[in-house]
């Protein structure tokens, strides 16, 4: 066992130095967190996107990535969404008393690594520790701030009828690998998280296609809920094919055991492309070039039947509504 | 193309509705799947949307959530409450409404101990951990689920555990059957039974009904293929006029049941009586601890009771079950009880009739 973090390490002392020094500043420093003022000063061009996340993931260590790397992730994909190249973010821990030091750094070092294959600087950070049991071991939230790059910004406001809508790979995977290696839980499902930055990959498609109505990524609830929550925005119809709707069979055999859907699974590596029809062939073109949309495919396509509903055209061309999460998904009795 | 593969091929399914539209011959046929997991197959598939319209599809008492009763539910919120008692129980049940509203969610967020496990022998695991307190699983669940919370209880006796409890809500399948069919409100033409509490119980038990009753019943699993040939056979033979049960699931259910889980579930547990949700007293269609395992049962010796409550006001639940009504003729649904506001477990439960229809039927919801 490492040491373990102290409540002095949070009191804003030379012990929260230290720890700001030896931990933060190793993996994440750079010229501007350094400055060590009370805000950082940026110079970003306008437009900008601007989101914030909080992480709170039980395991913190899975197959396939942890707690930092998904709180660098999760931010810089909500931003570059809206077609915009990430630059900063800022990360507020609130760490548990008596969190093994060992584990922190683990998690820092992998934050360092996700921020810089992004792109992106940390620019601001705070540090809170709480009482053991006031907390789950780590929390983390990150903010996220970038330049839109797009002309138009990409929004869930803007599918129309006759779009397309592409995903650019496998779903449920992140959803499947933490729920299955949640403590306790004796099923371990031989599959990894997806967990990714995406944004040098939607900055290709910006770039490449006239024309991106919506980027999203599925991320909790799912493809499903996600679908959902266009189609509402949008005021459309959204058709899907099911038979085209990419999932891994140990994913799909895994949810069957459990009783899960996989379109509801989260995902933290994956897009939502919503584009007119005549763009699509390109845009899977260019995400196929990419690693991270080798398997993109079209899904399906925006209606003008149906608005605000999803329908889900079933492998044996029957129908039926595919609806937003309510709630949790639980393990069945049967 | 694999076994697996054909159970979901879109010609093979195209050939059996072409054979079920031919059966039909101007006839109607309105059958009850029994098991939740058939329900929700048959809409996850679009089996649903694809049947031609003389063939009418009537949900049944298959869901265990949306079985248990209003005074079972009380009793085990009633034992959540208490500060030295930790439940544990599979997810269906956290948000089953019970009275006021309470849930096992509610009375988790109001301080209740509640684990959610996948297997009951990981309720066993909590009770290793926690000496000090009363873990007491939840006992739902059909045939299917029975031998292994028995095998449990087995293993909670051979290991000395003197803090784990089980409360014995499971219910039985053939009994709920001739209840229902011997109410002269129901309509039904076929029973689709169950294929996972059929691989323990096996053919037997159906037969007496199938005589009795007159009703061509089949033993389905749940591809689509499954669901089509079930309804198929229960067409030609409600044709032919030649009612029997039928094992269409022989990949899974041998005739003979599995002796060996039937052994073990009636070591630890004798038949009794037991309270259906919507339906009342059903006469042997429950599971009581025996004798030898009664230091196990949650209601001996934790000092619990059943007792009388109301049941919701308004919800149709009942005639739900027992296919009189389909879930959306329900005054209720989706208005007063959706699945963020349910009023009664059929719309709790993932397999429950109203959850499925909300949530897949297009047309309805």
């Amino acid at each position: 066992m490492g040491n373990k973090l102290l409540l002095d390490q949070g009191s804003g002392g030379l012990a929260s130095h230290r720890l700001v020094a030896d931990v933060f500043f190793r993996h994440l420093g750079n010229s501007i967190l350094e400055r060590m003022d009370d805000a950082a000063l940026i110079r970003p061009k306008g437009p900008l996107a601007v989101s914030t996340d909080s992480f709170t993931v039980d395991p913190i260590f899975f197959p396939g990535g942890d707690i930092g790397a998904l709180a660098v992730h999760g931010t810089v994909n909500d931003v570059a969404m809206l077609g915009a190249r990430p630059l900063y973010l800022t990360c507020g821990f609130i760490l548990e008393e008596g969190f093994d030091m060992d584990d922190l750094e683990r998690i820092v070092a992998s934050m360092g690594l996700a921020a810089r294959k992004a792109g992106v600087k940390v620019v601001a950070g705070d540090t809170k520790v709480v009482p053991r049991g006031a907390a789950d071991k780590i929390f983390i939230n990150t903010t996220g701030i970038g330049e839109v790059v797009a002309k138009t910004a990409p929004s869930g406001h803007r599918a129309k009828p006759g779009d397309a809508v592409i995903v650019s790979g496998s779903l449920g995977d992140h959803g499947l690998t933490v729920l299955s290696h949640r403590q306790g839980l004796s099923f371990e499902a031989p599959v990894q998280s997806d967990c990714a930055s995406l944004n040098h990959l939607t900055l290709k498609l910006i770039k490449g296609l006239p024309s991106v109505h919506v980027l999203r990524d599925p991320t909790r609830g799912g493809l499903a809920t996600t679908i959902n929550e266009i189609a509402q925005q949008s005021g459309v119809g959204i058709a899907l094919e099911e038979e085209a709707i990419p999932v891994k069979p140990v994913v799909a055999s895994g949810c069957e055991i459990l009783g899960l859907d996989p379109l509801y699974l989260a995902n933290e590596g994956k897009i939502i492309c919503v584009l007119p029809e005549k763009h699509a062939a390109k845009a899977l073109t260019i995400m196929r070039r990419d690693p991270l949309g080798r398997d993109a495919r079209v899904i399906g396509r925006v209606t003008q039947e149906n608005p605000g509903k999803v329908v889900l055209r079933t492998g044996l061309g029957g129908h039926r509504l595919l609806g937003m999460l309510e709630g949790e998904q639980l393990p069945r009795i049967c | 193309m694999n076994s697996f593969e054909a159970l979901r091929d879109p010609k093979l399914c195209k050939d059996v509705l072409a054979k079920i539209e031919e059966a039909m011959q101007g006839q109607s046929l309105r059958f009850m799947e029994v098991c939740g997991t058939h329900t929700v197959a048959l809409f996850r598939s679009g089996v649903h949307s694809l049947l031609p319209k003389s063939v009418v599809h009537l949900t049944g008492p298959g869901c265990p959530v949306c079985v248990t009763h209003e005074s079972e539910v009380a009793a085990y919120l009633e034992l959540a409450g208490r500060s030295d008692v930790i439940i544990a129980t599979f997810g269906d049940l956290m948000r089953v409404p019970g009275p006021g509203g309470a849930s096992l969610k509610k009375a988790q967020a109001e301080g209740a101990r509640v684990e959610v496990v996948y297997s009951p022998f990981d309720a066993l695991a909590v009770a290793e951990a926690n000496p000090g307190d009363k873990v007491v699983f939840l006992g739902i669940g059909f045939e299917t689920t029975a031998p292994t919370v028995a095998a449990t209880v087995r293993q909670a006796k051979e290991r000395g555990l003197g803090n784990f409890f089980v409360m014995p809500f499971h219910k039985l399948v053939p009994p709920a059957l001739d209840a229902l069919l011997s109410d002269p409100d129901m309509a039904v033409e076929g029973f689709m039974l169950p294929g996972h509490v059929s691989a323990m119980i096996g053919l037997e038990p159906y037969r007496p009904l199938a005589e009795k009753y007159g009703i061509p019943s089949v033993v389905a699993g749940f591809e689509p293929l499954d669901l089509l040939q079930a309804i198929l056979l229960m067409a030609e033979m409600k044709r032919q006029g030649k009612p029997m049960v039928v094992n269409n699931y022989k990949r899974v259910v041998a005739d003979g049941g599995n002796p060996k889980a039937r052994a073990i579930l009636y070591e630890v547990y004798t038949p009794g009586d037991a309270l259906w949700r919507g339906i009342g007293m059903i006469p042997g269609s429950g599971l009581v601890m025996s004798d030898a395992y009664k230091a196990f049962d949650a209601f001996e010796a934790l000092g619990v009771t059943l007792k009388e409550s109301k049941p919701l006001p308004g919800c149709r639940c009942g005639e739900v079950l027992k296919g009189i009504m389909p879930p959306n003729k329900c005054p209720l649904f989706a208005k007063a009880c959706t699945p963020a506001t349910p009023v009664g477990p059929c719309m709790v439960s993932t397999e429950g009739s109203c959850a499925a229809y909300h949530k897949y039927q297009l047309d309805l919801a």
